[in-house]
C-alpha cells in the first residue's frame, strides 16, 4: 500500500466515498470524473486533493470554443509571422513559438500535479474523445518540432463536468466516476462550522432547517446550494439578525433565490408555515 | 460469484464492459474494498457506474444482489476464485481484449495474495487497516480515516441498507424533468448547415494557413456553422392538461431560454389544433392556424406538447371542437395532418406514461406524429429525431392494453 491516502483538507470536508474514489483513481492512474449539483464543490476538489497530497496544481478552464489540441501545445503562427515581418527575433527556432498547454505542462512537470479539467461539457462533444489518446499514452507529439512530450509522473488528472452534454462512451469507460450527492445535514452542519466557526448553535439550526425546506420547495426553478447557504450565514451574522426574526420571515433570501419567480414563490408559503408553528 | 455479479448488474440495463470490470478487479487485488462491502459498493460504483441516472438502478440492482447473503459474504475469498478461474463475457471487442492481455492474471493473484498477508500483520500492528480494531477481515462500514464524522448515515449502516435506500431515484432519466434538464436537451436540437447558403470567410483559419505560408494570404471559406433549426413549439392548455401545466411551462421557458435556434415561435391550443392558434394561455388573443402554417415551411419542425387524450369526436368530426361555442368547420384531424404535411420533421411529446397511450385519441394522433414521453429519455429521443440522428421507432409493444 505505497499510494498516498486523500483524506479530505481542514477547510474541504469529503465524504468517505468521494475519498475512495479519489484514491482509487489515483492508484489507478485513471482520469476522475466529478459530476454534481453545482456548488457542491466539484472546482474545489481538484485543488483539496493537491493541497493534501503536497502537490503543484494546474488548471484548464474549458470554454465552448476550446480544442484539445489546445491542452497539450499551441503554435504561435501569428506571433512568428510578426517577427517576420516587423520583428528582429530568430524565427528559426519554431520551439520559441510552441507553447504547451496545460495538458502538456502537466506531462512535462518532472513532479507529479494535479491536473484539473474543469467543465468539460462545455466544449465540443468530440472533446473527451480528442483526449483518450493522450490521457491513456500520457505522452504527445509536436508535429512542428518533431519533439515527444513524455510524462514522467503521470499526473492526476480531475475532471469535472455540468451535465450540459453527454460525454462519450469511450471516454466515460476510462474514468473513475464520482457524483457529489448533496450534502445531508450533518455533514452540512460541518461545511458550515468550517466556514463559520462561530456561528450560534440556535442560529445554525434556525438555518440548517429554512435552508433544507427552502430545497424541498419543488416550484423552485433553482434550489440554493452550500455556496449560496454560506453567504447567507455571513449576511445574516453580518446584519445581526436574531434567530426569533428567522421564524417570522427569511431575512436576505435574495442571497439565497436567485430567480425573481422563486423570491414570490416562496415567501407567500413560508409566511402561512410560520403562521401555523404559533 | 463475482462474474455473477457483472451478469446481474448487465442484466439490471448497467452495461459494464471489460474495460470497466477489470480495473475493479486490480482495485480489489491492490486492498481499495478494504475486505468490507460498504467500501466495494461505493468502489463499484465509482468504476462500473458512469451516469448518476443510473445510480438508482445500481442501488436496486446491489441490494437486490448481496440482501441475505452480505453476513457470510467475505469477499477476498470470491476474489481469490475468481482469479483462480476467471470466467469472463463471451462477446469481447477488440478494446477489451486487448485490456484483458495487459493483464497477468497470475501476477495479479500472486499481489493478492501478499497483500492478504500483508493486510493481516498491518491489523495487528494497528497503524495501516483504519477502523475499530478488530482484526476481522469484514471491517466495518462507514469508517472514516480522518476520524472525522461525516454524515449521519456512517457507523453501522451496511452497504446493502444504504443501496435500499435508493437516495439517488431522483436522478433517474425517465422521471420528468426540471427546466435545466429541459433546456439541455434542447441544446441538443442543432442542425449545422453544411449545404444551406455561401459559404462564409473563415477568418481564424485564414490568419492560421497565412502564417504557416510565411505570410501569403491563403483565403479560407468554410460552411456557415450556424445552426439551422427552426422551431415552432404548440402547447396544449387547459382541461386536462392542468395537471401537466408545471411540466409544460417548464418546457415553454426552457425553449424560450435556448436561443440557438435560427428561428423559435410558440403558439397555445386546447385540447387538439384548429383553426386557430392562441399566443397567450387564456386563449384569448391569436393568429388562424392557416396564417401561422403559411409562415413555415419544410425546413420548420413543429414539437406538439399536449396528453392527446379527448373524445375521438374531437378528431374526426365537424362541430366537435370541445367549446361548445366553437364550431369547426374542418376536423381536428385535419388540421394536425396539415400540420405534418407542412413541416414533416414534426413530433408529440406526451406527459402522461407511455402505458397509457392507447386511448382511442392517443392511437390516431401517434399515426400522424412520432409520440414521445415529455421525460429527459423521451425528449432526448425526440431531439434526436428532429435533428435527423435518429429513425423514428414504432413503439407499440410498449404500450398496454385499452380498456373501457
Amino acid at each position: 500500500m505505497t499510494f498516498e491516502q486523500f483524506t479530505g483538507t481542514a477547510t474541504y470536508l469529503a465524504s468517505p466515498e468521494l475519498r475512495d474514489a479519489v484514491n482509487v483513481a489515483v492508484a489507478l492512474e485513471r482520469p476522475l470524473l466529478i459530476k454534481g449539483e453545482p456548488g457542491t464543490g466539484k472546482t474545489m476538489l481538484a485543488e483539496a486533493i493537491a493541497e493534501g497530497l503536497g502537490l503543484e496544481f494546474l488548471s484548464w478552464n474549458i470554454k465552448s470554443t476550446s480544442k484539445g489540441h489546445d491542452g497539450l501545445y499551441v503554435y504561435d503562427t501569428v506571433a512568428r509571422l510578426n517577427d517576420a515581418r516587423f520583428g528582429d527575433r530568430d524565427i528559426g527556432d519554431i520551439r520559441r513559438y510552441i507553447k504547451l498547454g496545460p495538458l502538456g505542462r502537466s506531462f512535462k512537470s518532472a513532479e507529479r500535479v494535479v491536473l484539473l479539467i474543469d467543465e468539460v461539457d462545455k466544449a465540443d462533444m468530440e472533446f473527451p474523445n480528442d483526449l483518450l489518446h493522450e490521457l491513456d499514452r500520457m505522452s504527445f507529439q509536436i508535429d512542428e518540432t518533431g519533439e515527444t512530450v513524455t510524462a514522467t509522473q503521470r499526473p492526476i488528472v480531475v475532471v469535472t463536468s455540468n451535465n450540459e452534454k453527454e460525454l462519450p462512451d469511450a471516454f466515460l469507460r476510462r474514468c473513475v466516476f464520482h457524483y457529489i450527492a448533496f450534502p445531508d445535514e450533518d455533514l452540512m452542519r460541518d461545511i458550515v462550522q468550517v466556514h463559520h466557526p462561530e456561528i450560534e448553535e440556535e442560529l445554525l439550526r434556525q438555518v440548517l432547517i429554512a435552508f433544507y425546506w427552502l430545497r424541498e420547495q419543488t416550484e423552485l426553478r433553482k434550489r440554493p446550494s452550500t455556496s449560496e447557504l454560506i453567504d447567507w450565514i455571513a449576511a445574516l451574522r453580518r446584519a445581526g439578525v436574531r434567530k426569533e426574526a428567522m421564524e417570522e420571515k427569511l431575512p436576505f433570501l435574495g442571497v439565497l433565490l436567485k430567480h425573481e419567480q422563486d423570491l414570490g414563490s416562496v415567501a407567500g408559503p413560508r409566511a402561512r408555515r410560520a403562521g401555523v408553528l404559533h | 460469484m463475482f462474474t455473477d455479479f457483472l451478469y446481474h448488474l448487465r442484466g439490471r440495463g448497467i452495461q459494464v464492459s471489460l474495460t470497466e470490470w477489470l480495473p475493479l478487479m486490480r482495485a480489489m487485488a491492490e486492498g481499495h474494498a478494504r475486505a468490507n462491502l460498504t467500501v466495494f459498493y461505493h468502489l463499484a460504483r465509482a468504476l462500473l457506474v458512469k451516469r448518476e441516472t443510473l445510480y438508482d438502478l445500481y442501488d436496486q440492482a446491489f441490494a437486490e444482489y448481496f440482501k441475505g447473503i452480505e453476513a457470510q459474504f467475505d469477499l477476498s475469498e470470491e476474489l481469490l476464485d475468481w482469479l483462480t478461474d476467471p470466467v469472463l463475457p463471451r462477446e469481447l471487442s477488440a478494446e477489451e481484449i486487448a485490456a484483458l492481455q495487459a493483464l497477468d492474471l497470475d501476477e495479479l493473484r500472486e499481489r493478492f495474495d501478499q497483500r492478504l498477508r500483508e493486510q493481516t500483520e498491518r491489523h495487528d500492528g494497528g497503524d495501516r487497516w483504519i477502523g475499530t480494531g478488530g482484526t476481522s477481515p469484514f471491517g466495518h462500514g462507514g469508517v472514516n480515516p480522518a476520524g472525522i464524522r461525516v454524515g449521519g448515515a456512517g457507523g453501522g449502516r451496511s452497504a446493502v441498507q444504504v443501496a435500499s435506500d435508493r437516495r439517488f431515484r431522483n436522478l433517474r432519466s425517465d422521471r420528468v424533468l426540471d427546466t435545466r434538464q429541459i433546456g439541455m436537451a434542447l441544446r441538443r436540437l442543432r442542425r449545422l448547415g453544411k449545404d444551406e447558403g455561401p459559404e462564409e470567410l473563415d477568418l481564424d483559419a485564414t490568419i492560421d494557413e497565412s502564417a504557416r505560408n510565411g505570410g501569403e494570404i491563403d483565403l479560407i471559406f468554410g460552411p456557415p456553422r450556424r445552426n439551422r433549426i427552426k422551431l415552432l413549439l404548440l402547447i396544449d392548455v387547459g382541461g386536462s392538461m392542468d395537471p401537466h401545466a408545471d411540466l409544460c411551462e417548464r418546457l415553454f421557458s426552457a425553449a424560450h431560454a435556448a436561443n440557438h435556434f435560427q428561428h423559435f415561435e410558440w403558439r397555445f391550443f386546447h385540447n387538439c389544433v384548429y383553426e386557430r392558434l392562441y399566443t397567450d394561455i387564456f386563449r384569448r388573443r391569436g393568429d388562424l392556424t392557416a396564417d401561422v402554417l403559411k409562415r413555415i415551411d419544410r425546413t420548420w419542425s413543429v414539437i406538439l406538447a399536449g396528453d392527446a387524450w379527448m373524445s375521438p369526436f374531437e378528431l374526426t368530426h365537424l362541430g366537435g371542437a370541445i367549446d361548445l361555442f366553437h364550431d369547426n368547420r374542418e376536423t381536428g384531424l385535419t388540421w394536425l395532418q396539415r400540420i405534418r404535411d407542412r413541416c414533416p420533421n414534426s413530433v408529440w411529446l406526451n406527459p402522461e406514461p407511455k402505458r397509457i397511450w392507447n386511448a382511442p385519441s392517443a392511437r390516431v394522433i401517434r399515426e400522424v406524429f412520432p409520440m414521445f414521453e415529455l421525460t429527459l429519455d423521451g425528449l432526448s429521443e425526440a431531439v434526436d429525431v428532429i435533428a435527423g440522428r435518429r429513425a423514428n421507432q414504432p413503439l407499440d409493444a410498449a404500450i398496454g392494453q385499452w380498456t373501457h
